[in-house]
């Protein structure tokens, strides 16, 4: 009841010219919708295949690995800092776990542990190197972007040294099967992607430490007079960033039986490009979960629709770019502020 | 206010001693804020105000001496729900995340959580806005709080104090960045929260507004207590002199005399418009004359002055700089044609905060550190030498960035850069604000010196102060010119042409 009274209140105190912007910043979210099915009417036209369930689980399957990435660097966005060693934690967690566990003699297993353990290393390793990261970026205040940039080379580094630069084989069975169960019918990894998002929009959408996360990255000196521990926050979002990395590595492992050392190379390129086109901003404070899930979604389908299309693959990457530059170019357009 | 005296003071520092190092910012200083009234204090820069104020937010602990709540001891630093409960202060620069809507705000990390322990919004949002019914603020809790203008953003960040339990607010400077019609809203605020038992401590670099707003007065100067009083009692001079050690006003009387006015046009502006903000606009500036532009913020003065700098390119008519007339829109051109500028924010256009006050202020000039686009630092260094001294800015050195100076010394940089390049015309907008009485009598008096050396200048303002020494005053109202007065005017003249008022009719 109280809120049918004050209903009307509201109304009277909001002047008509800011109603249309509300409405603006809301939609913000689902920015990328249309786009989305305009993009699934041309692949449908293309080639009838496209909405059929198989591509659609297929598209869905290619993207869940990376797309914890873009889970992960979207929390540390939005607390305004940056994670670029996630595609590297995305390869040498599992990599770890493979050395260690995959038997001696084949490749470069050292097969100290029973395969059993491969999942908690997968996941200490991610633990690992996010705590690396908050002790140098937030205890000791230096520039995130170099830290990370540099621990990107550093993780690299430690994945080849560590498997002589060959791929892990023969993987023990509790590695293989996030990437390989169906659950209901539909890829394990598929459900874990789309519950870990869900748990993502919960998170920073209607928890205490998800705004405090908002905050941080919005103005961290408000952010502490509020009374949030901000540097509390920053490791918890960098160790969990971590920690998403490492599983969806362990994923990618699964699905292809294989740790390669080049796993995860190259890949925090798409990650950013579909946080920044699902409204994630670069300087903190602003966008969403549910954006940045569109964002990798949008990316998959079209270059899905382009294998359908015959596009040959070697023509897709350049492909991706310009998609990736054309997408800003339309927000920027459309949101009419600079991006910065 | 005698009975004041038997009352309990709501806030209370006695003694108080802060040192940095070796610089001691405040010396046995004390204030004694009585319950209900608004409590002015004002000093000049590095008069130790804003240690004083981050003693009595609780973000420092004093070296020597005690801060009292209503008789009661101050809480620990540490906890700052108990200092939130007593007091808060609404700084110049903004304490609101711009990204969150203004409920978020309001009810940052103390948002109402359901069982699960999730974020209520629809209950957040209901309570956001029946606090801002409640003391009758009226904004949409739903806009991302960065869309708000600085007015509004105030009186979210006053509620927000109040919604604490406050009921003791600082207000750092709140009038700096508001214009006339928005400073006799707060004013009105101020008033009518005092009669709901809200006390205030008002610190502000015009006086005017002290004796509009406070019902009483503390001086700082050099870290030290000068004078409380009533601010009825005090008059105008006497306060000046509290603040300045010496009997020098600079309210009294133009000094400007003898007009050095020379035969040549320095600038002749011809049927400007520029969209809504002004229209069909003509004036000429002589060498040596000072013209003001008056106007309220909206009036079209900042961006009639902007266009002259060459920050914007009119939609109509022309500018004429000396004989010449500069690409429209075009800065460099401009600045070619003999333009120097004063922007009107000088954190936002004025400096860049991290590079040295030599590489400031020789920003414009940068054909004349070097050849062949190589600058030369010994070179820059001289000239910025000469910049320093010429205008008396307090630094070590030209190496100092721009980041460390007070308020007034930056301004001082920001002049420094708009006449290092000898302009034949001297562009100002609101060039004394937020700066100290001292640098603001300093840098007004700058401007005259350079008038007499021949320059025109044109100041856009509406700080009274400001315009004082101009020869002539074009007053705006609604982008067009409503008004031109000489020298000698009133001060109600200028005041009601600004509001667009006819006092003669």
């Amino acid at each position: 009841m109280p809120e049918q009274t004050l209903t009307p209140a509201t109304e009277t105190a909001t002047s008509g010219r800011e109603r249309p912007r509300v409405r603006l910043a809301r939609l913000r979210d689902f920015a990328l919708i249309p786009a989305i099915i305009a993009i699934a009417v041309v692949g449908q036209i293309v080639n009838p295949i496209f909405l059929q369930g198989d591509n659609l689980i297929n598209i869905l399957q290619t993207m869940s690995e990376i797309s914890l990435l873009v889970l992960a660097q979207t929390i540390v966005l939005v607390a305004g800092k940056m994670d670029l060693s996630l595609e590297s934690t995305f390869g040498l967690a599992p990599g770890v776990a493979a050395w260690l566990t995959v038997a001696a003699g084949s490749g470069a297993g050292l097969g100290l542990l029973p395969g059993a353990w491969s999942i908690p290393i997968t996941l200490a390793v991610g633990v690992l190197i996010g705590a690396i990261n908050a002790l140098l970026i937030v205890r000791f205040g230096l520039n995130g972007f170099i830290v990370t940039l540099g621990m990107l080379i550093v993780l690299r580094g430690l994945l080849t040294g560590i498997s002589g630069g060959q791929t892990f084989f023969n993987l023990p069975a509790s590695m293989l099967y996030l990437g390989s169960a169906l659950w209901l019918g539909v890829p394990a990894s598929i459900w874990l992607c789309l519950l870990l998002f869900a748990g993502g929009v919960v998170l920073l959408g209607f928890t205490k430490y998800g705004r405090a996360l908002y905050a941080i990255g919005g103005n961290v000196d408000a952010a502490k007079a509020a009374g949030i521990r901000t540097d509390r926050v920053l490791w918890t979002a960098l160790v969990g960033a971590g920690v998403l990395a490492a599983l969806g590595g362990l994923m990618m492992s699964g699905h292809l039986a294989s740790v390669a050392a080049a796993q995860g190379d190259g890949a925090i390129f798409t990650v950013f490009a579909a946080a920044v086109i699902g409204g994630v901003g670069l300087n903190g404070g602003k966008g969403t979960v549910f954006g940045a899930f569109t964002g990798i979604l949008l990316l998959y389908m079209i270059q899905n629709v382009l294998t359908l299309a015959g596009v040959p693959a070697q023509w897709i990457q350049a492909l991706n770019g310009t998609i990736i530059i054309v997408a800003l170019v339309l927000s920027r357009l459309t949101g009419g502020k600079v991006q910065d | 206010m005698a009975d004041d005296q038997a009352a309990t003071p709501l806030v209370e520092a006695v003694g108080v001693t802060k040192r940095y190092g070796e610089t001691v910012a405040l010396d046995r200083a004390g204030i004694r804020v009585m319950p209900g009234q608004t409590h002015a204090l004002v000093g000049r820069n590095g008069a130790g105000k804003s240690t004083l104020v981050s003693i009595l937010t609780g973000l420092q602990a004093p070296d020597e001496g005690e801060v009292r709540f209503g008789g009661e001891p101050a809480p620990r630093l540490a906890d700052r729900d108990a200092w939130r409960q007593r007091v808060a202060c609404v700084y110049q620069k903004s304490t609101i995340i711009p990204e969150l809507t203004v409920a978020e705000n309001l009810y940052l990390h103390r948002h109402d959580l359901n069982r699960l322990g999730l974020v209520r919004w629809g209950a957040l949002r209901r309570k956001a806005t029946e606090l801002l019914a409640g003391w009758s603020v009226d904004v949409d809790v739903r806009l991302p709080a960065g869309e708000l203008d600085v007015e509004q953003r105030q009186f979210v960040e006053i509620t927000r104090a109040l919604s604490f339990g406050a009921r003791f607010i600082i207000l750092d400077e709140p009038t700096a960045q508001l214009d006339a019609a928005a400073i006799a809203r707060l004013f009105t605020r101020i008033r009518a929260l005092q009669e709901q038992g809200v006390t205030f401590l008002f610190i502000s670099h015009h006086l005017q507004e002290i004796y509009e707003i406070c019902d009483t007065v503390t001086v700082f100067r050099d870290a030290r207590h000068i004078l409380t009083t009533t601010v009825a009692d005090l008059p105008h001079a006497e306060l000046v002199a509290a603040m300045a050690g010496e009997a020098a006003g600079l309210a009294e009387g133009p000094s400007r005399t003898a007009v050095t006015r020379g035969p040549g046009v320095v600038l002749d502006v011809r049927g400007l418009s520029y969209g809504d903000a002004y229209r069909e606009i003509g004036f000429r500036i002589q060498t040596g004359e000072i013209v003001g532009l008056a106007g309220a913020a909206g009036s079209g003065r900042t961006e009639l002055a902007e266009t002259v700098a060459g920050l914007r390119a009119a939609d109509s008519g022309t500018v004429e700089v000396a004989g010449r007339v500069p690409r429209p829109g075009s800065v460099p051109d401009a600045l070619a044609a003999g333009v120097g500028f004063v922007p009107r924010d000088r954190h936002h256009q004025g400096f860049v905060p991290m590079m040295s006050i030599a590489d400031n202020a020789t920003m414009t000039v940068p054909d004349r550190l070097g050849e062949a686009g190589l600058i030369s630092g010994r070179r820059r260094d001289r000239l910025a030498r000469a910049l320093i001294d010429n205008l008396a800015i307090k630094t070590p050195g030209p190496g100092l960035p721009v980041m460390g100076l007070s308020g007034g010394n930056q301004q001082k940089v920001v002049m420094a850069r708009a006449l290092a390049s000898d302009p034949r015309l001297l562009v100002l907008i609101t060039p004394t604000a937020g700066v100290d009485v001292k640098s603001k009598e300093f840098l007004l008096g700058k401007v005259e010196e350079t008038a007499a050396g021949g320059t025109g200048v044109l100041i856009a303002s509406d700080e009274l102060d400001d315009l004082r020494l101009c020869d002539r005053l074009l007053v705006m109202f609604q982008g067009r010119v409503v008004a031109e007065l000489a020298a000698g005017w009133h001060d109600h003249d200028v005041v009601a042409a600004m509001e667009g008022v006819r006092l003669d009719a």
